[in-house]
């Protein structure tokens, strides 16, 4: 859809300027009127967040959103994170799913408290769904937020819920080019994991190259490689958590 | 699609301006959005087109005026035109890009009535 120059066209009842691109501001026909409006589309949602994260900067939580296509693997990674984490300290799920419980029923398994959104046709969490599912988790004494959101590379990256981070999942059975077909959503986030690495021997997936194409699209992302089936990776994003929460509650107390 | 929840953004900022300006109808919206932004123009309008049936903007223009995408290349120490974010730096082909024109999402002016 890019580069085709549409929606730009003034047509009868557009002015034009004298020179250069067209104005392509309506006309006022009689009894109306022009307004300057001058206001992000996104800004309802843009204050709900920033509510989310001045709240969560105040009680010590470090907010994580993860958002990746659907199947990367979030919830296997979620409930291997609590399980290694041990409850060292608080940690409390958002799952967003469009339908069911499942997720949230499976990190319930592990101990740790789950609440399930529902965005029925919505692709994508926004900072109100997530202002709302808070109400019913206890965050008041600061620890770890971990925000599953709905399987989309798209549409989640628009939306800021308040978090400290995004975090991108990609699986290696997903091919190595899916941060330069999807850029929006790999230059918004801080860290790329790159899941299910325990596949690599069955697949030609070139991991340096996925990198490289997560760089052009974001020159200062972060990468790491794991696996919830072997293990192998966890121990360093789960270094990455515990830094983050340690650094959230150490503020909260200043 | 995202554009579904944009478009019911601009139908919430544009009711309530003519809403506070006690305007009785919104016959025309401007927007401004970024090429870098993510935003499919088709989708926008047909969402557009959908969520303000039955509202005070029923039946309004939608202009988009489309930004182009430029960035600041660290390499070239400039800042330079790009149509895409996986693009490279059009001057040293380097992808050392930071975006800083074309994101934009917004609502620019209304007409009212
Ligand atoms: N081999 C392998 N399979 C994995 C790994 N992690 C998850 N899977 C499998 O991938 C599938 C999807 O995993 P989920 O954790 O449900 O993925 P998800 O991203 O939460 O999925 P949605 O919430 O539906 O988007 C399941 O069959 C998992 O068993 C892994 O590290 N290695
Ligand atoms: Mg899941
Ligand atoms: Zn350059």
């Amino acid at each position: 859809m890019q580069g085709q120059g549409h929606g730009t066209g003034g047509g009868a009842g557009y002015r034009r300027a004298e020179s250069g691109t067209p104005d392509t501001r309506p006309v006022p026909t009689q009894g109306s009127r022009r307004l300057a409006v001058e206001r992000e589309i996104l800004a309802a949602n843009n204050s709900h967040a920033a509510r989310n994260r001045e709240r969560w900067r105040g009680q010590g939580v470090f907010a994580v959103n993860l958002v990746s296509s659907p199947g990367s693997g979030k919830t296997t990674l979620l409930v291997e994170t609590i399980r290694r984490l041990g409850f060292v300290f608080p940690v409390a799920v958002i799952e967003g799913d469009q339908q069911t419980s499942r997720d949230a029923e499976r990190i319930r398994a592990t101990g740790a408290p789950a609440v399930q959104i529902n965005t029925g046709k919505g692709c994508h969490l926004d900072a109100s769904m997530v202002e709302r599912a808070c109400a019913s988790l206890d965050l008041a004494g600061g620890g770890l937020l971990l925000v599953e959101n709905v399987g989309n590379l798209v549409c989640p990256a628009e939306f800021d819920l308040g978090e400290a981070h995004k975090v991108v999942i990609l699986s290696v059975t997903e091919g190595e080019d899916k941060p330069i077909k999807y850029p929006n959503i790999f230059a918004a986030s801080d860290l790329m994991l790159l899941t299910k690495v325990d596949l690599l021997p069955h697949l030609v997936f070139d991991a340096d190259g996925c990198l490289d194409y997560a760089r052009r699209v974001n020159p200062s992302i972060e990468a790491m490689r794991v696996s919830s089936t072997s293990g192998e990776g966890l121990d360093r994003w789960i270094a990455w958590l515990a830094r983050g929460v340690e650094a959230a509650r150490e503020g909260a107390r200043r | 699609m995202h554009e579904m929840s944009l478009a019911e953004g601009v139908l919430d900022l544009v009711s309530e301006q003519a809403r506070a300006g006690g305007y009785a109808r919104v016959t025309g919206v401007w927007l401004e959005i970024g090429r870098l932004s993510g935003v499919e123009i088709e989708a926008m309008r047909f969402c557009f087109d959908a969520v303000v049936r039955g509202s005070v903007a029923e039946g309004a223009s939608l202009e988009i005026d489309e930004t182009p995408g430029s960035a600041w290349c660290l390499a070239c120490a400039a800042s330079v035109t790009i149509g895409h974010r996986a693009d490279p730096c059009p001057r040293c082909g380097g992808w050392q890009l930071r975006p800083n024109g074309g994101t934009e999402m917004r609502v620019r002016e209304i007409e009212v009535e």
